[in-house]
């Protein structure tokens, strides 16, 4: 393996909406800047975004940043870090005139604004009632996003690693000194020395069975921090989306029960109405899984199956609407057509002929909830700045932005639409960070042996002799991940994963792999992702098991009620030696006191 | 259901030229190529290189040729190919090993057109207007995920990999017809170019080609005429 120094003021690692705004931002301010992808960048998982991204625009009915913010508190079960979410939804509406001033196609009202559609847990706090907040482009606002931040960065000249993957960050007396890069196409390594880094390569959904993840998403970069000893947040908080295609997980945007989609079970009911009385279908995503996983439970899946219909047919949606008293914004009854809903959803209509071979405007989408978004993850201060302990100390010039850094804005359940939100509000606010920090500080000293951690990683895995297989690990965590991880939670369960995660762990060290070359030896990354995911797996396993309370997507069966007295707080978990080490953080509160969560 | 699978091998640091391995599988008539492949390395070879990611037809990572016809592997089903089921590298581009041709060339076509958004006024405090017909007027071009399986699919590129290809002008017409864009005229002249669209010859194969069933050819008949007529209606 041959070795390739560079230097930088900025490394971006992750080229999806947190990265490239990153990047922007870093390069706009005078700051020379990589950014490093294992994919190409437009292939990143942003892409993947559909229904939209949250601003309270008013552009179609009264709305306020305030209603925004205290939403996203609701909606994080009160685990959200409040001067953050205020941050976030304060930030957004300028956000996304800035993203409209750079390209971003999103759809038009009649007067030639920004479109909105409602969302899940997003309401007007007047009346309680769903409210139109979601701008978006078609159903496929993320690709939208991904695209003409790209576009923007190509056309600054931002310079690109494109298929190289990270493996490691290296520290001098605490502080970045350099980002280690895997260079797929070569098998080369490459020492990239820099002043700071921002880290932002999305979320972990892959150690689950059923998800909507990309199988890219490995949870790459928190494993590097574990294994450099610095904590993660509040692990055991991760999100299942309610409606994912039965068995593959592809998800169904939530903007379909924003446009008057409802979820039905077997004996025809939309059941919503018992489970949140007063937003029904557009309750947030952690009550909608946990009715639809009750529903399956007490045998009312469709045919007694695993799975509920989410019905987008135009009759169903008018009848349910006209129940509802659903208006227009001038104040006309809502009715849908065919046709409008082929406009508004072209791409779940297109999922849906392609995977299941139906016709959504004729027959009702078969789902069940999918692994989704990772609340936690890298643990940051508002300004994006990595932290290494409960007492909020930084690690000079390392930053995270997006899903893999925890703010928290999310707390214990993300709203939909906060996600791509999240990604530019805090993506910027990386980059301008890392830039200032950068214009301040010189290059930390090099190690000589910069590559000798990642090299001694790939070489094990290359030379490995055992009889295991990658594959095969892989496919035992997730389902251990997907019975005992998954929606409801048991100690039980979670000591079961827990044996399990850590057999596979030492499974794991007899491994073999038949690709030996170093050209596109995409056997040995996924083998390194493979570490990376059990990693992840056994520290959300045992912050799961050490939470004994329910709060937002996690859900102890065992403990069913949320413990305010003992749990409004963060975990940190440090992985040493093999043993892990909790801690606690407060959560922030600025004015919403925490009180029971009803929809 | 039973199916053959015949994929194209190559590894350019043993092979002195490619072959193609056969491996007989058991599939559901619902499985994805994409998932045939992965159960080729699970359980077979775990040597085969791919390129996949979100496996759901959005990220534009796998595309390859189908039984003869460029298609993404996570977006082509089973039943839809038959029981015999050839894989192989998109043609054009070269080779890198497997199913992994080398994208160089095809990024470095697309950032030709300036396929970037461009309009150099202040921007007002909120949203740039459009109208929905506006709007509506690009909306086939913006669903591109740069995928290469149009321009991979194009005579004229397999002949003459100068030409921009068929992804490049989608690119730029996304661009073109924008009516907030003011860089239309830049654009077009670069697409008058002798590598630009009066190398298509209408064949459709992109049309037919394109994951995300974009009308590409009736696009680059769009930028012919506006070069034509230096109209943008």
């Amino acid at each position: 393996m041959q070795v390739h120094t560079h230097t930088f003021d900025v490394v971006v690692i992750g080229a999806g909406g947190a990265g490239l705004m990153a990047a922007l931002y870093a390069s706009r301010n005078q700051a020379k800047t990589a950014v490093i992808s294992k994919l190409y960048p437009t292939r990143s998982h942003t892409g993947a975004a559909q229904g939209g991204i949250g601003a309270a625009l008013g552009n179609l009915e009264e709305d306020h940043p305030e209603w925004h913010a205290f939403d996203t508190v609701k909606g994080s079960d009160y685990l959200g870090d409040q001067d953050a979410i205020e941050f976030m939804c304060y930030q957004a509406p300028e956000i996304v005139y800035e993203l409209e001033h750079m390209g971003v196609p999103f759809d038009r009202t009649p007067d030639g604004r920004i479109m909105q559609r409602r969302f899940g847990g997003h309401t007007n706090n007047k009346t309680g009632k769903p409210v139109r907040r979601a701008c978006h482009a078609a159903d496929r606002t993320g690709h939208m996003i991904l695209q003409t931040l790209y576009q923007q960065n190509l056309r600054q000249g931002t310079h690109f690693f494109n298929e190289f993957y990270v493996t490691d960050i290296l520290f001098h007396e605490g502080r970045v000194a350099a980002v280690v890069a895997y260079e797929l196409a070569t098998g080369d390594l490459h020492v990239f020395h820099t002043k700071a880094a921002i880290i932002a390569t999305g979320g972990w959904g892959q150690l689950w069975e059923v998800t909507s993840n990309a199988k890219t998403l490995t949870g790459d970069l928190p494993a590097v921090l574990l294994r450099r000893g610095l904590p993660l947040e509040d692990m055991e908080f991760f999100q299942f989306h309610p409606t994912g295609i039965f068995k593959l997980g592809i998800l169904i945007t939530e903007g379909v029960r924003g446009e008057g989609g409802v979820l039905i079970n077997d004996l025809g009911e939309r059941f919503m109405e018992k489970y949140a009385p007063t937003v029904k279908d557009l309750a947030s995503r952690d009550v909608v899984s946990r009715a639809i996983y009750l529903e399956v439970k007490a045998g009312r899946g469709i045919g007694g199956g695993k799975y509920v219909y989410l019905d987008v047919r135009p009759e169903t949606v008018n009848k349910y609407a006209k129940l509802d008293g659903r208006t227009n914004p001038d104040g006309t009854p809502y009715v849908v057509t065919e046709e409008i809903l082929r406009k508004k959803l072209p791409d779940i209509i297109d999922f849906c002929k392609t995977y299941l071979g139906i016709d959504p405007m004729k027959e009702p989408i078969p789902v069940q909830p999918t692994a989704h978004y990772a609340m936690g993850g890298i643990p940051t201060t508002i300004k994006a700045e990595v932290i290494r302990d409960e007492n909020n100390t930084v690690v000079p010039g390392l930053y995270a932005a997006g899903e893999v850094a925890c703010v928290s804005v999310h707390g214990a359940n993300r709203l939909g639409t906060n996600s791509l939100l999240d990604i530019v509000v805090f993506g910027k606010v990386a980059g301008k960070e890392a830039a200032a920090y950068a214009k301040q500080a010189s290059l930390a000293p090099l190690p000589k042996d910069a590559a000798d951690f990642t090299r001694e990683q790939l070489e094990r895995i290359k030379n490995g002799r055992g009889n295991e297989r990658v594959a095969h690990i892989v496919a035992e965590m997730k389902e251990v991940m997907q019975e005992y991880v998954g929606v409801f939670r048991t100690e039980e369960g979670l000591d079961k994963a827990l044996e399990k995660i850590r057999e596979l762990k030492e499974r794991f060290q007899h491994i073999s792999i038949t690709d030996k070359s170093s050209k596109y030896n995409l056997e040995l990354m996924e083998a390194w992702e493979a570490s990376n995911m059990l990693d992840l797996a056994e520290v959300t396993a045992l912050s799961a098991r050490n939470r004994t309370e329910s709060r937002g997507a996690h859900w102890r069966e065992d403990y069913p009620k949320r413990d305010d007295q003992n749990w409004l707080k963060h975990t940190l978990i440090w992985m040493e030696n093999g043993k892990h080490r909790f801690a606690y953080k407060p959560v922030v509160i600025t004015k919403w006191q925490p009180k029971e969560r009803v929809y | 259901m039973k199916v053959t699978l015949k994929v194209f091998r190559y590894n350019p640091e043993t092979d002195q030229r490619p072959r193609y391995d056969i491996f007989h599988l058991e599939a559901d008539p619902n499985d994805r190529v994409l998932d045939l492949l992965e159960k080729v390395k699970a359980e077979h070879d775990g040597s085969l290189a791919y390129r996949r990611s979100c496996a759901h037809g959005v990220c534009g990572s796998d595309g390859m040729r189908i039984n003869g016809r460029n298609r993404l592997a996570c977006k082509t089903l089973v039943k839809d190919v038959g029981t015999t089921i050839v894989v192989e590298p998109m043609l054009g581009l070269p080779v890198q090993k497997d199913l992994i041709v080398d994208m160089e060339p095809f990024f470095e076509a697309y950032r030709k057109v300036m396929p970037w958004f461009i309009n150099n006024d202040p921007p007002p405090e909120k949203e740039r207007l459009q109208t929905p017909e506006e709007r509506a007027r690009f909306d086939d071009t913006t669903k591109c995920i740069l995928c290469a399986c149009c321009t991979t699919s194009c005579p004229v590129f397999w002949a003459d990999g100068s030409y921009f290809g068929p992804a490049a002008i989608v690119n730029a017409h996304r661009f073109i017809f924008d009516s907030r864009d003011q860089a239309a005229a830049e654009r077009l002249s670069i697409l008058a170019q002798e590598e630009g669209v009066w190398r298509c010859r209408t064949s459709f194969n992109c049309t037919e080609a394109c994951p995300r069933e974009i009308q590409i050819t009736k696009a680059i008949a769009e930028v012919k005429r506006a070069i034509i007529t230096g109209r943008l209606d």
